[in-house]
């Protein structure tokens, strides 16, 4: 490090307490930034629960869905369809809808449905207890033990309730990676149960599931499938397709906003003020400088130093504590949404360089314009 | 010996329209090497104006100043700046020490601007500190020092750098006159050097017995040039 660096190190950090009001001013808004985009992303996350848990490559649905909760049905011919393009390992229908289950103690409890391929239950979920087989028996449900597994009464293999009316049983307990958004429990059963049980329009497949052969397929399936006036998304196109919605065509996405733009403009009232402050207490010393020899350029290099040292602490401490945090949360609250992306990092990165950059500005001006002969005159 | 640094008629106005004021008009005068030069004169005289003027500090409205006989003034700012930074000591008269270094750092500051990498900035800043006798005072912040003390360090940092010309503002205003005293005496008899050439802004009329030469500014002229030892 250079020896004028060197200074306007010692300048910054000796001064403790402006430096710790400059730290608390960066690393609150770093925490509240992240916090609040972390958990919409955890609440993205859930939104789109059923297509991470089935886990399946590519997605066919009408051109008209928006989340995968909203599905519109399709009709028979574009599995068969879809069948028959080329690169298509294989492709399977998939029920996804919701019911109401009437628990023995005679309550009501809304729940949402998937109904697995018969033949090969692709995007079944992990069993905890009970066989996978047994989806197969008559009235036979997976119930998901997540955290709305209470909300049936937590229900253990042979457990019996009504779903529409019909009866229904548990024949096993399963795990997923995502908890569904809307709190509601979770039943799986079979394709041909959930369309021959659940009143449905006259369409009943809500998606069709394809692997491809390939990576390098996926794109002529695409293109095939838009040939058929349907659409194919890949698992993460669907899950960005599914947030996009939210952010943009609900409330969610301008209050996620409002409350970053909040934070930052708190984080940047505090570390901005303090910065300048810090500036004003030491500008006849900087102007001390200038007379002695000191070059505009070297003074401006020493305030975005501090500003960027400043920065670079306040965010890495404010990243921090939101981790620490975040994991604290989860460990308390199993439901609890909340995830740190690579994308929430960076907003809070630049909201962190456009602090620095307005606080090193203003700071700069001020030295910029200092007179040295003013130091001769106090 | 030779001519340190010469003024040519120097002017400087300050304000604008009826406000307009002059500060300094149409001084001329000379000063050697070895020699140690006191500007004097009532509050409001000029003093202030014309050694930023000297210095590089403050641009003249006309005139010229020349420094071992190269015209400052038409340097430009960066060139003006490195000029200040090897060949002029400043002694501010609020001192402008910083705070939050240590004593020894503050001394090491011109030197650290010269781009001396910093342990050999800080072993020279050590000597110039046993130089005016504050050593033992290197890690210290320099608010922990009295006023004499501060003082002295102020001349140390001035002088590390090895300047040809320092520049002194009022530098016993804010000291008891026995310490006043002291500061100028070891400023002649330590400080000064046959290749240095000091100018002292004062009026404080207690120290003025250990000047060469004094120059009396009134209303922004220098009304005479007395030599002290003609009348000593
Ligand atoms: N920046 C300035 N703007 C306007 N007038 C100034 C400025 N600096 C000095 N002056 C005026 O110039 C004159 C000389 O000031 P100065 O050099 O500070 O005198 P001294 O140092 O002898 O007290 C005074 O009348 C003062 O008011
Ligand atoms: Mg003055």
């Amino acid at each position: 490090m250079s020896g004028i660096l060197r200074i306007a190190f010692k300048l910054l950090v000796n001064d403790r307490g402006k430096f710790a009001a400059l730290l608390v001013g960066i690393t609150f808004a770093v925490l509240l930034m992240v916090m609040v985009t972390s958990m919409f992303a955890g609440v993205m996350r859930r939104a789109s629960a059923t297509v991470i848990n089935t886990g399946s490559g590519i997605w066919v649905m009408d051109r008209a869905v928006n989340t995968v909760a909203n599905n519109i049905p399709l009709p028979d011919y574009v599995l068969a369809a879809v069948r028959s393009i080329e690169g298509v390992k294989y492709a399977v229908p998939i029920f996804t809808g919701s019911a109401l289950a009437k628990l023995p103690n005679g309550d009501y409890q809304a729940v949402s449905i998937i109904g697995l391929d018969d033949s090969s239950l692709t995007g079944r979920p992990e069993l905890i207890e009970g066989h996978i087989e047994d989806i197969y028996a008559d009235n036979a449900f997976i119930v998901v033990k997540d955290s709305e597994y209470q909300k049936l009464g937590s229900p253990h293999v042979g457990a019996e309730f009504e779903v529409n009316d019909h009866r229904g049983v548990i024949v096993g307990v399963g795990r997923v990676a995502s908890a569904g958004l809307f709190g509601i429990p979770t039943l799986y059963t079979t394709y041909g149960r959930a369309v021959q049980d659940l009143p449905s329009t006259r369409f009943t497949m809500s998606y069709v599931l394809v692997e491809p052969k390939t990576p390098k397929d996926i794109a002529s399936i695409t293109s095939q499938v838009a040939a058929l006036g349907y659409l194919a998304l890949t698992k993460d196109q669907f899950i960005q397709r599914t947030s996009a919605f939210y952010k943009y065509q609900t409330g969610v996405g301008i209050n996620i906003m409002l409350m970053t733009v909040i934070s930052f403009i708190v984080g940047l009232s505090i570390s901005g003020q303090t910065f300048y402050t810090f500036i004003l207490e030491n500008l006849d010393k900087f102007g001390a400088l200038k007379a002695i020899g000191a070059r505009s350029r070297e003074l401006i290099a020493m305030i975005l130093f501090q500003a960027a040292f400043t920065g670079l602490t306040g965010y890495g401490l404010g990243v921090g504590l939101c981790s620490l945090l975040i994991a604290a949360a989860k460990m308390r609250l199993p439901s609890y949404a909340a995830t740190v992306t690579f994308f929430n990092l960076g907003v809070a990165f630049v909201m962190v360089l456009i602090i620095t950059g307005v606080a090193s500005y203003t700071g700069i001006r001020r030295v910029i314009h200092i007179e040295p002969f003013d130091v001769f005159r106090s | 010996m030779g001519v340190a640094i010469r003024a040519n008629s120097v002017t400087k106005w300050f304000g604008q329209g009826p406000l307009r004021t002059l500060a300094v008009r149409e001084v001329s005068f000379e000063a050697r090497f070895g020699e140690l030069l006191y500007i004097v004169g009532p509050s409001g005289s000029g003093k202030t104006t014309l050694l930023s003027i000297l210095s590089g500090i403050l641009r003249p409205d006309t005139g010229t100043v020349e420094l071992e006989g190269h015209d400052i003034w038409s340097l430009d700012a960066d060139s003006l700046a490195q000029l200040r930074l090897h060949k002029i000591g400043f002694v501010f008269q609020d001192y402008h020490l910083f705070p939050r270094l240590t004593t020894l750092e503050n001394v090491a500051i011109p030197l650290i601007l010269q781009r001396v990498p910093w342990q050999a900035a800080l072993q020279q800043a050590a000597s110039h500190l046993e130089i005016v006798g504050l050593r033992d005072r290197a890690d210290l912040p320099p608010l922990k020092l009295s006023g004499g003390e501060q003082q002295r360090v102020a001349i140390a940092r001035a002088v590390v750098s090895r300047p040809d010309l320092l520049i002194l503002d009022e530098p016993t205003a804010s000291l008891d006159g026995d310490t006043g005293r002291r500061i100028i005496e070891f400023v002649k008899t330590e400080v000064l050097n046959e290749h240095r050439c000091i100018l002292i802004v004062t009026h404080d009329s207690r120290i003025l017995e250990y000047s060469d030469r004094i120059l009396h500014m009134e209303d922004g002229r220098v009304r005479q040039v007395e030599d002290h030892h003609a009348h000593g």
